[in-house]
């Protein structure tokens, strides 16, 4: 079992640190190669250059979602295993889910302005990324608001689980208020509908985003296991001068 | 079932007397639905339009202004720790605590919703749907609201993050009893399909609401 003995943290430290360097070597070509290959793309014969913006935008957005699972799956290691490392994963990757959703948020904004002739409008997927967003904020001030790690870990997972829950019922119920309260008024492309020439370019930006994730998360889970020892030195200082 | 009776007769009393806070709410309620022509301007067409949105924001508001106190009280008397110790399943206890706080506090503002409703130039058939959907959503309100409330209840200062925790739960309810009250007002489609979503995520959350509810609780207070 990798995961059991990925469980003792300091095994985990030597592992992150080795891995760290290879991964953000990896983050920075496939960024690099996708943002090169997405400024060469031709411009869409609809949205001229702005289409550029999709392959920041779409990644983004992806990954929004994908960490909230991510979280999901270590709220269930917190709850169910106990898994040392599961709370310091979760709570390392709301902050790192927060920008994303935030970044998909300002870039779809940007892109909006040209193409709808508005900075918002309340779409349906518009609407329930801001939710998620504000479930972001929400579940960080609670990790913040306890100050055993332990505890606040516990009560964090509850939120996130029933967060996912939530989740796709807000999607869906969005969707629908929408078809209900206004004619549906933006056209969006289907991924499947794209031309190989952005296509392409999206998916090696989709996985250089993701390399990110992962290399910010490993680096914040080890700065997170760090700040917890010097929490238990600290502390263990303080009983020791209390004896004294 | 004489625990679980027993500690419905008791927060229902205690919420109905003096700093209980079940009539507090009553008392927001109204005052949100007071505010609305200040803000909107007293246009009678544009109130009745708005009308169920305001009442459904009311009663939200309201409701989420109640939570705070479902267990707040019994953590600082001592008498949550022996709830949690007893016998009777915890999940059990807090299903019947959160229907005692939705008698005490949910209900009344149901029976507000008519008069508020004159206020807002809505008649009688409007008042009508927008208390049925609200008898149908507030439920979910409660037990929704309940993890937030047992999640806050162990921290300093948690009844302000019970609000930033509980709304984004609250979006899904809200969305289908506005649309749920329009649909029976104005509306092209049929009430029922957005009626029956409602009661569909009421009983989803009276299942969900009280496991998380309790396993908040259990993790909080060891």
């Amino acid at each position: 079992m990798k995961l059991t003995e990925l469980a003792n943290p300091t095994r985990f430290l030597t592992l992150a640190g080795r891995l760290l360097p290879w991964l953000a070597a990896a983050t920075a070509l496939a960024l690099a190669a996708g943002l090169t290959q997405a400024m060469l793309a031709p411009d869409d014969y609809q949205q001229g250059a702005t289409v550029k913006i999709m392959f920041v935008h779409v990644p983004n957005a992806w990954l929004a979602m994908a960490v909230w699972g991510v979280m999901s799956i270590a709220a269930l290691g917190t709850l169910v295993w106990r898994h040392p490392l599961a709370d310091v994963a979760a709570k390392t990757a709301a902050p790192i889910g927060a920008a994303f959703t935030f970044l998909a948020l300002v870039t779809g904004s940007l892109w909006g302005r040209p193409m709808w002739g508005t900075y918002w409008e309340w779409d349906a997927r518009l609407t329930s990324m801001l939710v998620l967003f504000l479930m972001y904020l929400g579940l960080i001030a609670l990790w913040r608001a306890v100050e055993d790690p332990s505890r606040a870990a516990r009560a964090a997972a509850v939120l996130t689980l029933v967060g996912a829950i939530n989740l796709p019922i807000i999607k869906f119920s969005v969707d629908w208020w929408n078809t209900l309260h206004q004619p549906a008024s933006v056209v969006r492309m289907g991924g499947s509908t794209l031309d190989k020439a952005f296509l392409i370019p999206l998916l090696v930006t989709a996985i250089g985003f993701s390399l990110l994730f992962l290399t910010l998360h490993l680096a914040a889970m080890r700065n997170e296991i760090l700040r917890r020892r010097v929490r238990s030195l600290q502390m263990l200082q303080a009983s020791r001068a209390e004896a004294a | 079932m004489t625990a679980l009776g027993a500690i419905i007769r008791r927060d229902i009393r205690i919420a109905l007397r003096v700093g209980g806070g079940a009539l507090i709410g009553v008392l927001f309620f109204l005052t949100v639905v007071v505010l609305m022509p200040f803000a909107v301007g007293p246009d009678l067409a544009l109130l009745k339009r708005l009308g169920p949105a305001i009442l459904w924001l009311g009663a939200l508001l309201a409701s989420l202004l109640t939570l705070d106190r479902l267990f707040t009280a019994d953590a600082e008397d001592g008498s949550l720790d022996l709830i949690v110790m007893s016998r009777t399943p915890l999940e059990l206890t807090c299903a019947a605590k959160a229907l005692a706080h939705w008698l005490a506090a949910g209900l009344p503002l149901i029976v507000a919703t008519p008069v508020l409703g004159l206020l807002l130039n809505l008649d009688g058939s409007a008042s009508l749907a927008v208390m049925a959907t609200l008898l149908a959503g507030t439920p979910a309100l409660t037990f929704t609201g309940m993890i937030g409330a047992a999640l806050a209840v162990t921290l300093r200062r948690g009844g302000l993050l019970l609000a930033v925790l509980v709304l984004p739960l609250s979006i899904p309810v809200l969305i289908f009893g506005v649309s749920a009250s329009q649909a029976a007002i104005v509306g092209p489609v049929s009430f029922g399909t957005p009626f029956s979503i409602l009661c569909a995520i009421s009983l989803l959350s009276l299942v969900i609401g009280p496991f998380a509810a309790a396993a908040s609780l259990r993790q909080g207070l060891d």
